[in-house]
């Protein structure tokens, strides 16, 4: 096992490097750099000359390779420089918004699992053929609609028509509930497409008919028996949909006109703010790797089949 | 309706931007996704625009002013940076305005300089020299005095920012010095004839601010570490999110245009950041915000009619227009540019893409202005005379209908950046009209950083801008072949009528040769004028007394809340 972590471990650091360096050099061979964008607008009246020492300021100007030494350097150490933008520490920045976007998507994650799960298990517990078809079309629905136009729907109705909700802004509970439920609604329906179809090739599985030959109740087989063989695919997915909550913060956030670290990665972005961008990437990176970790560590908790220590080689 | 797509947020470079440029209003571009897989997600931002007049929101039964309360004011893009000394975004400059003053202050309505913290000035007769004879008692919020050596600090500091000066850098072009005669008395020194500058000193870009900001950083001043003398004090600012600021205790030294003597009405104001524009239009009609900035064409019509007051004022400066590269072929044909302005028809932009509140451009220079003259008899839509023109030009039409000269097409493409959200609109209306009399115009829409390399590298036909400013010499810097000169303009009499403005501080002949650099840009075609842009802010009932100057930042002392 501890073997198999510092494997992990390893190939987490490699996955980190990767990726810092990828989008350096991404962000690096685009045609322009943060400084011209801040200052050289198209109704820029700064000079070239001005332009350039500004540049200079910021080290932009220094070969390319030199930069890269000197970034990774830093980042190493969790340092990675200023905004060049707002003049904030990335490292602060980034402290600021991500409590904020954490909330979020751990609210949203959950209501992702009651949703998903729930719906999965309703739609294969149901009797009747008609109710069944029904749930089972609901995650297509689901997962067909945008985000974005999800978010307003529900600002429109839930909160500029019921007023019950706010519809913008970090405080409290209360503003975490739409923007949640909008990330939600598509996760959820991801799930529940693939727990259902699990479900459904699990409940005609032999074992079952065993089950239910020593007398097992119906809710019994569904949720003891057969949800835990079905749970793995939605596992696996569930993990990709976690890191996904993040990519997905950038239109939520926006649409529900939250702080967070997608709309700090947004303006980094559009800005070419490449500190900034540098550490969100790595930060991303680094809870990709986690989350994936952490679902690989809990097939074995499921299906006592999956060995996590690979069978030594002969 | 714009999804989060299309937020308001910064402009171009950046946001609404006044002052020298409305530089990113509120809009962002939707970039093409740069980073490794879902690391990192689109950005997208969309942008506001700016614009202003000094239209206040005041009802005749509101009764008599009353002091306290807390307006919350929804911005379209985030402030970015708070220093208004270094950032153009117009969200920035609505908060900054209530933080700094200035030495003098723009009447709105007449153009005229009015006493603010300086109660009086002299200006020698080359423009080069601006005594300021400053009021006594008042100090920056730190206790600090505002006398000569801050105002020296100030314009020194200004000058030592760079070009991260983003506004104010422009105003002090050829600044070489100031002196300080008395505690109450500065003397400003330019090696050039600086007209200009009096103006310049009534903008939010040249409010002042302590001797111990200055000290800091420009990141920390970014961030808000800022100390002012004016009407609020800053108070927090949580990126993306909102920023507050209190009222002055012991403010006595308004502008002497405004309504109300000594402090502000309200006890607080809580900026909130809302980019989209749906979302910011129902958080007013909700009452979850009390007032929004940057009202959207498309959202107007939900403000008519009594229940809410829309605040709204054209932008100063050079009005949005195509600026043809005029060394480029088929442009350096003065019959060309000539039938391009005919072709166009203005009122219809500003009355399907638009909103009543956009006028049609008139001049360079929007009608508020100092010293506009309008040039509409020019600028008439006029197909049939277009066609005429091109005709006689030998352009004659090809089969697809696209006029052509010994195989050289009236093909054009013409860059932009999203900094105002109907910019892509009406560009494409534009590409309709000029359609019918066979002009092919093509929409380059650029992100902020490609326009830098782009304009500077001259590969463009034409480029789509405004610049904002309360003073004609926004002129010199999109005119003259001193400045940037990205239209490639030949030297001539233009240049002539833009120096000598710059050098006659006697408003009368300053008039004269403003009147005729209006006239030549026009009938030479250096500029399509297209539509003045405006600033359109909405306040719910209860909120009074807000107002625009005549930069159209938005002015909250005068502001308060009915019972």
């Amino acid at each position: 096992m501890a073997r198999y972590l510092v494997r992990r471990l390893l190939q987490a650091l490699f996955v980190l490097w990767a990726a810092f360096t990828l989008s350096y050099f991404v962000l690096f061979a685009l045609p322009s750099d943060p400084v011209g964008i801040k200052l050289g607008g198209i109704d820029s009246t700064a000079t070239p000359e001005e332009i350039a020492a500004v540049r200079d300021e910021y080290g932009i100007g220094d070969p390319v390779l030199l930069q890269y030494v000197k970034a990774l350097r830093n980042a190493v150490t969790g340092d990675f420089g200023h905004s060049v933008q707002t003049g904030g520490e990335v490292r602060g920045m980034i402290a600021d918004a991500l409590p904020e976007t954490l909330e979020l998507t751990g609210l949203a994650l959950l209501l992702t699992l009651v949703f998903g799960v729930g719906l999965a298990l309703a739609a294969t517990y149901a009797r009747t053929r008609r109710l069944r078809q029904f749930l089972l079309s609901l995650p297509a629905l689901g997962i067909s609609m945008p985000v974005f136009w999800v978010g307003l729907l529900l600002i429109q109705v839930v909160s500029f028509q019921w007023r019950a909700l706010p519809a913008l802004g970090n405080e409290g509970f209360d503003s975490l509930i739409l923007p949640a439920i909008t990330m939600a609604l598509p996760a959820s329906a991801f799930i529940a497409q693939i727990l259902a179809k699990s479900m459904t090739t699990a409940l005609a599985s032999p074992y079952i008919d065993t089950a239910r030959a020593k007398g097992a109740s119906r809710a019994r087989i569904h949720i003891h028996h057969a949800l835990r063989n079905a749970a793995l695919p939605a596992l696996t997915v569930f993990g990709v949909l976690a890191g996904n909550l993040l990519t997905e913060s950038v239109v939520v956030e926006t649409v529900f006109s939250r702080a967070g670290l997608g709309r700090v990665t947004a303006f980094a972005v559009d800005t070419q703010d490449v500190p900034v961008v540098q550490g969100v990437v790595v930060l991303s990176a680094l809870v990709f790797v986690l989350v994936s970790l952490l679902v690989d560590l809990l097939y074995p908790l499921l299906d006592p089949r999956i060995a996590t220590v690979p069978a030594r080689r002969v | 309706m714009p999804a989060s797509r299309r937020t308001a947020g910064r402009t171009v470079a950046i946001p609404g931007r006044t002052g020298a440029a409305v530089r990113r209003p509120g809009s962002r571009i939707r970039r093409p996704a740069l980073l490794p897989a879902a690391a990192v997600a689109l950005a997208l931002t969309a942008s506001a625009c700016s614009g202003t007049d000094g239209t206040t929101a005041t009802a005749a039964d509101a009764g008599p002013p009353r002091a306290g309360g807390t307006l919350t004011l929804a911005l379209a893009v985030d402030p970015t940076c708070l220093d208004p000394q270094q950032y153009g975004l117009n969200a920035s400059l609505n908060v900054g305005r209530q933080l700094v003053d200035s030495l003098t202050d723009q009447d709105p309505a007449t153009g005229e300089i009015k006493p603010w913290l300086a109660q009086s000035w002299e200006v020698n007769p080359e423009a080069t020299q601006f005594t300021f004879h400053l009021r006594p008692g008042v100090t920056f919020s730190d206790g600090t005095p505002v006398d000569a050596t801050a105002v020296k600090a100030n314009l020194d500091g200004v000058v030592a920012l760079g070009a991260k000066a983003q506004i104010a850098g422009v105003y002090l072009t050829g600044y070489t010095g100031s002196t300080v005669v008395d505690p109450t008395t500065v003397r400003v020194e330019f090696g050039t004839p600086s007209a200009q500058f009096l103006q310049a000193t009534s903008t939010v870009s040249l409010g002042l601010l302590a001797p111990a900001t200055l000290a800091r950083s420009a990141d920390e001043r970014c961030q808000g570490a800022l100390v002012g003398s004016g009407p609020f004090v800053f108070g927090s600012y949580k990126q993306n999110q909102s920023v507050e600021i209190t009222r002055r205790a012991g403010y006595n030294w308004g502008s002497s245009l405004w309504h109300k003597e000594g402090e502000a009405y309200l006890d607080k104001v809580v900026y909130k950041i809302i980019p989209e524009s749906g979302v910011r239009a129902g958080a007013l009609e909700s009452g979850q915000v009390d007032a929004i900035s940057d009202i959207q064409p498309q959202d107007e019509g939900r403000f008519e009619g009594g229940a809410y007051t829309v605040v709204t004022r054209p932008n100063p400066g050079v009005v949005f227009g195509l600026f043809p590269n005029v060394v480029r072929p088929g442009l350096d044909d003065d019959a060309v540019r000539h039938a391009v302005q005919k072709a166009v028809d203005r009122p219809e932009l500003t009355q399907t893409v638009l909103s009543p509140r956009y006028k049609p451009a008139t001049s360079p220079l929007a009608a508020v202005t100092p010293d506009y003259v309008d040039q509409g008899a020019a600028l008439g839509y006029d197909p049939e005379g277009a066609k005429r023109i091109l005709d006689a030009a030998g352009w004659l039409p090809g089969s697809d209908g696209i006029r052509a000269k010994n195989g050289r097409k009236l093909s054009f493409d013409v860059v932009f950046a999203p900094a105002f959200n109907a910019s892509q609109s009406v560009l494409e209306l534009v590409q309709q009209q000029l359609k019918k009399v066979g002009v092919d115009l093509r929409l380059r829409k650029l992100t902020p950083g490609e326009t830098n390399t782009v304009l500077a590298g001259g590969d463009f036909d034409f480029s789509y801008l405004n610049l904002t400013r309360s003073d004609p010499d926004v002129l010199r810097v999109l005119f003259s072949t001193k400045s940037a000169n990205r239209g490639h303009l030949p030297v001539g009499p233009l240049d002539t009528a833009l120096d000598q403005q710059s050098r006659l501080n006697d408003q009368g002949p300053r008039y004269g040769q403003v009147a005729e650099a209006q006239r030549v840009i026009v009938e030479r075609g250096y500029v399509i004028p297209l539509f003045e842009l405006a600033q359109v802010h909405g306040l719910a009932a209860k909120v009074q007394g807000v107002t625009l100057d005549a930069s159209s930042r938005l002015s909250l002392h005068d502001a308060w809340l009915k019972g």
